[in-house]
């Protein structure tokens, strides 16, 4: 078992959103949370990455409460929320090599080792960005944008997704090449969370989908 | 070795914004020389006037010139969320936070330390006077960046918080500013510094060591809100 959450509850304000939600999560699984907007999907899935705590209930991984894993649980997932989490000043391949510092893999910035700068231009190629490494982010659409902040999903190797309507900005290419990620990312036994107002290409029985009521 | 990479990359990225973002490095060194520069104007040319009021005029401008970079400190990284995939990173945060602060201060202080001994000639300040002055410029900047960091960590979240934080952050820079602006004064009056030097070191020391783990937790708060 990877990730199980049981009986997580969230109040806002004095609004209940949630309560007495539980859940678990398999290697190779993906969990669509679903829910109108201000149904508190992005407040769950900040819970499950341990940026807020929870009202009450506990967020359970490896059957350890996140809390007690620390920077060890952190390691585990990659986080894309609302916000793209890239830097506008910093050219497009400068932003990978930052994400690449902070997520704990290889080294380099500007880039030492010609690996470092073949893996992070490779990763710009796959995303549709080839020839945009030395622009800024500034200069790019939202698309490109968002193309850009999925990049970080390649160069970690870490096992657990979450993510925060990772589709929103992409044209059609950019939405069919995220689900080709998204499916070889589990079919290598990951596994992911994710809101979407897209309805998502995948099939089959390792999709999971949890509808927010509130 | 994960950590000191993530560091030195962090710091080289900051360096890199505010190199890009030239406003930055310009805007608090433009503040503290138009502020020294004013006094002598608005009070009249004595010298001896001058002499008396310098050191309290260069530590206030610092002072003032501190709280004025450190809004910068976590703004954009907060907007552009680059400060969400830094607490979600697994690497420490006090750590990854004094790169930032660390940055910030090689970014402002530093000029304005560079500058300080020009103001200080323009008041007539003597030269052991002047190298005292920038001994506690030296030791007193880095305080004020570290504990700037904490409300600055605080506030980010909020909307124009620029009144808030001066509230909570200037009184903690008032030891600060005592020690700093009189070790000039005994200076000037020829007399030993060394007390007020050692206890702004004990200050730097406490901040840079303290200072991190409560920027952090607030950082984690404000991130979660």
């Amino acid at each position: 078992m990877l990730l199980e959450v049981v009986g997580l509850h969230c109040t806002r304000g004095y609004r209940a959103l949630f309560s007495e939600l539980a859940f678990t999560l398999e290697a190779g699984q993906l969990l669509l949370v679903e829910g109108h907007n201000g149904s508190g999907k992005t407040t769950l899935l900040k819970m499950l990455a341990g940026l807020r705590e929870a009202d009450d209930g506990q967020v359970l991984w490896d059957k350890q409460p996140i809390q007690a894993w620390g920077a060890e649980y952190r390691q585990q997932f990659v986080w894309l929320g609302h916000s793209n989490g890239i830097k506008d000043d910093l050219t497009a391949l400068e932003n990978l090599h930052m994400m690449q510092a902070l997520g704990g893999e290889q080294a380099g910035f500007p880039c030492r080792d010609a690996k470092s700068c073949v893996s992070t231009s490779t990763v710009l190629e796959r995303m549709g960005l080839a020839g945009n490494g030395h622009r800024f982010p500034r200069h790019f659409s939202a698309g490109m944008k968002r193309r850009l902040a999925l990049s970080r999903l390649l160069l970690s190797s870490a096992r657990l997704w979450i993510l925060d309507e990772p589709q929103a900005a992409l044209d059609r290419a950019g939405i069919q090449m995220f689900e080709s990620m998204l499916s070889e990312h589990l079919q290598r036994g990951g596994s992911a969370i994710m809101t979407s107002h897209h309805e998502v290409g995948l099939r089959g029985p390792h999709i999971q989908r949890l509808v927010l009521a509130a | 070795m994960q950590e000191t990479n993530a560091f030195t990359t962090l710091l080289k990225r900051d360096f890199m914004v505010a190199f890009r973002h030239r406003n930055e490095i310009f805007n608090p060194l433009l503040f503290f020389s138009l502020v020294t520069l004013l006094f002598p104007l608005g009070i009249g040319p004595s010298p001896t006037l001058l002499q008396t009021i310098a050191p309290g005029i260069l530590w206030v401008a610092a002072l003032l010139a501190a709280l004025l970079a450190a809004d910068n400190l976590f703004r954009t990284d907060y907007e552009d969320g680059t400060l969400e995939q830094l607490v979600l990173s697994p690497q420490p945060l006090p750590l990854m936070v004094t790169a930032k602060v660390l940055a910030h201060w090689l970014v402002s202080a530093v000029p304005l330390l560079l500058l300080a001994p020009v103001l200080a000639v323009s008041f007539g300040l003597d030269a052991h006077a002047i190298g005292v002055a920038e001994l506690t410029l030296l030791l007193g900047t880095p305080v004020l960046s570290f504990v700037g960091a904490i409300g600055v960590a605080l506030t980010v979240s909020l909307k124009r918080s620029g009144m808030l934080l001066a509230l909570l952050v200037l009184p903690l820079y008032v030891p600060v500013l005592i020690f700093g602006s009189n070790a000039i004064d005994t200076a000037a009056a020829g007399l030993p510094v060394s007390g007020q030097l050692y206890l702004l070191a004990a200050l730097l020391v406490l901040a840079v060591t303290l200072a991190p783990v409560a920027i952090a937790a607030a950082l984690r708060m404000s991130v979660s809100q």
